[in-house]
């Protein structure tokens, strides 16, 4: 997991026109691609029907993404397998943002024994390589099911939320502004809306658009060594190894999940500055 | 600071990568008996037939196994047992090879230490080059490019570039071999893979300590006394520069061995990350846990050998601890 690291590399600094500007027509891109992804499915042909006869067909204009090896409509695969990887990467990183901000909060709150007993775990966590968890987690199911792909990959997310919770909520915890609003008698939730989200929100922004770029990579990382999400499902990193052995017949094949998978990795990477200064 | 304090800190760092190490080794093998138990099919079938062959196994057979290996004990009984199998440090047997685990896994280890080593070595090469070519004049071309290379470098997944570097040196230009093992070239394409998703990070990090070492009054002082350029920049900009690059290896060891895993499985270089892939694949539990377990001692080891380089480049203490 890089994006602790990343979080200490990228001081909010900076700040540029042309920075807004590309960071817009990222924002762009990721909302034609979310669109895509959403309306796709309901709009394109059934991405497992197969045709054999349409083998590798080439793009056309009602077929714009061509077919791939089974005569199957590689633009509806590609919806599908992109919605997939958005929705399924946001449930993880939402999961992982509760739980570790939760449990953030608790161990900066409460200290001590709480504090040590979360700390160590998520020490042990830092030290563990992701996608070890994620295939450890993923191997447990006999078929590659969409749900411990799920539960691997939020499992190895929240330890950085964790940490950067903890850290910062207890500084602010204890600052005078909290001590002072408590001696006035405001509750928890006024600390809570007051104090920690403004102060929090953008961390999590950046946390979260990491995240996203990790757990649709993983996915797709996988799905590509064959070990994730199993075929004839739609999936980014499957579409890659599926298509590959014909990349040099039809390219766009495989020059389509890749330049999915590349838009979605780009635009979520320049979210991480939206919440600057 | 007094001579006692280093060889305190020294034990700190050790005591408490110590308690990672053992809490990383029960949360692996806890999670490669959640992979047992939920493996579809009777455990005792599938390794009695594994031993004595599909066509032999009788109900006998079945019960033998059970009961040797207390499969008919309750889940955390064997949980337990599992545990004390790990601190024996015994692993059994691969279930695909029959080989003793230990050994295999030794193999394994080699395969992935030569990669890890050769692209971590590229990778500073790379990292340094380019980060200090950048640091020359913040803002600059070169500075511009450099910030270029890194979000490029960060966007592609490992196995993308694996791939583009096989159909760019391998198939198109005929270099290199794709795969395998053995002769001396065999190494560079996945090492070359890892190395340059790494370098972006190292780039980044090492332009910015340059830029701040070179920045700050001890180098303005060295220049002032007279020290010529190169001095200057070996005695002062580098060791200082490297107290901040040092503990990013460490952080970049969780990538080496999540590159390591996909790297060698698009390679098919004999590491730990192909055996773990593999033993997914082929449900070899035994493989499965003792290499899974390797690759994040692995981390920790790395982790801590990077504090001790810090203590060595840097003996003074951290500022949070002279708070404390």
């Amino acid at each position: 997991m890089t994006a602790l690291a990343e979080l200490a590399l990228h001081p909010p600094a900076r700040r540029s026109r042309a920075a807004t500007v590309t960071r817009r027509i990222c924002l762009a891109m990721l909302a034609g691609l979310v669109l895509f992804a959403l309306v796709g499915p309901f709009v394109l042909a059934d991405p497992a029907a197969q045709s054999l006869d349409r083998y590798l067909e080439g793009p056309s204009l009602t077929e714009p993404l061509g077919r791939d090896e089974y005569g199957r409509s590689v633009v509806s695969r590609l919806a599908h397998a992109t919605r997939l990887s958005l929705l399924l990467a946001a449930a993880c990183v939402g999961t992982a943002l509760l739980l570790g901000t939760a449990t953030g909060i608790l161990a900066g709150w409460r200290g001590g024994l709480v504090d040590v007993a979360l700390r160590s775990t998520s020490e042990v966590f830092v030290a563990m390589p992701a996608l070890l968890v994620v295939l450890l987690v993923a191997a447990s199911s006999p078929d590659g099911g969409v749900w411990t792909l799920y539960l691997g990959l939020a499992l190895a997310q929240w330890v950085e939320y964790f940490r950067v919770v903890r850290s910062r909520s207890a500084l602010l915890l204890g600052s005078p502004a909290v001590e002072a609003a408590r001696l006035l008698g405001l509750g928890w939730p006024h600390v809570v809306r007051r104090h920690l989200w403004p102060d929090l929100r953008p961390l999590l922004v950046t946390l979260a658009s990491l995240g996203m770029v990790t757990s649709i990579l993983a996915m797709s990382t996988l799905g590509f060594v064959k070990v994730g999400l199993q075929p004839p499902r739609a999936e980014l990193g499957l579409m890659i190894t599926e298509s590959f052995p014909f990349y040099d017949v039809a390219p766009w094949l495989s020059l389509a999940p890749v330049a999915v998978l590349f838009i979605l990795t780009i635009c979520f990477l320049s979210l991480r500055r939206t919440e600057d200064s | 600071m007094t001579s006692s304090a280093a060889p305190a800190r020294l034990a700190r760092v050790l005591a408490g990568r110590a308690l990672q190490a053992v809490g990383v080794a029960v949360l692996v093998s806890g999670l490669c008996f959640l992979v047992v138990q939920r493996l579809p099919g009777d455990i005792a079938y599938r390794i009695a037939a594994g031993r004595y062959g599909y066509d032999l196994v009788d109900e006998q057979a079945v019960a033998g196994v059970r009961s040797e290996l207390g499969l008919d004990q309750p889940a955390w009984q064997q949980l337990l047992h599992w545990l004390g199998d790990l601190v024996r440090l015994d692993f059994g047997r691969s279930l695909v090879t029959h080989q003793p685990v230990l050994s295999e896994v030794g193999y394994f280890l080699t395969g992935t230490l030569q990669l890890a080593a050769v692209a971590l070595l590229l990778a500073v090469a790379i990292g340094a080059a380019l980060g200090t070519a950048a640091a020359r004049r913040p803002g600059g071309v070169v500075d511009r490019l450099t910030d270029l290379w890194v979000a490029g470098v960060r966007a592609l997944p490992a196995f993308l570039l694996g791939l583009l570097l096989i159909v760019v040196l391998s198939v198109h230009l005929r270099w290199l071999p794709s795969a395998g093992q053995g002769g001396s070239t065999t190494i560079i394409l996945p090492a070359l893979t890892l190395a340059l998703g790494l370098s972006g990070l190292f780039a980044r990090v090492t332009r910015d300590a340059v830029v701040e070492v070179r920045r700050s009054d001890y180098v303005r002082f060295a220049r002032t006394k007279g020290l010529g350029g190169r001095l200057v920049l070996l005695r002062h900009v580098v060791r200082n520069a490297a107290v901040v690059l040092v503990p990013y290896i460490g952080v970049q060891a969780v990538i080496i061995i999540e590159g390591v895993v996909v790297v060698e499985a698009l390679f098919s270089w004999q590491g730990l990350g192909h055996a773990l892939v593999h033993a997914v694949f082929w449900r070899d539990i035994p493989v499965l846990q003792a290499s899974a377990l390797v690759l994040a001692l692995l981390v920790v080891a790395v982790n801590t050998l990077a504090d001790l380089t810090v203590l060595w480049l840097d003996p003074r203490p951290r500022g949070q601890e002279a708070l404390r």
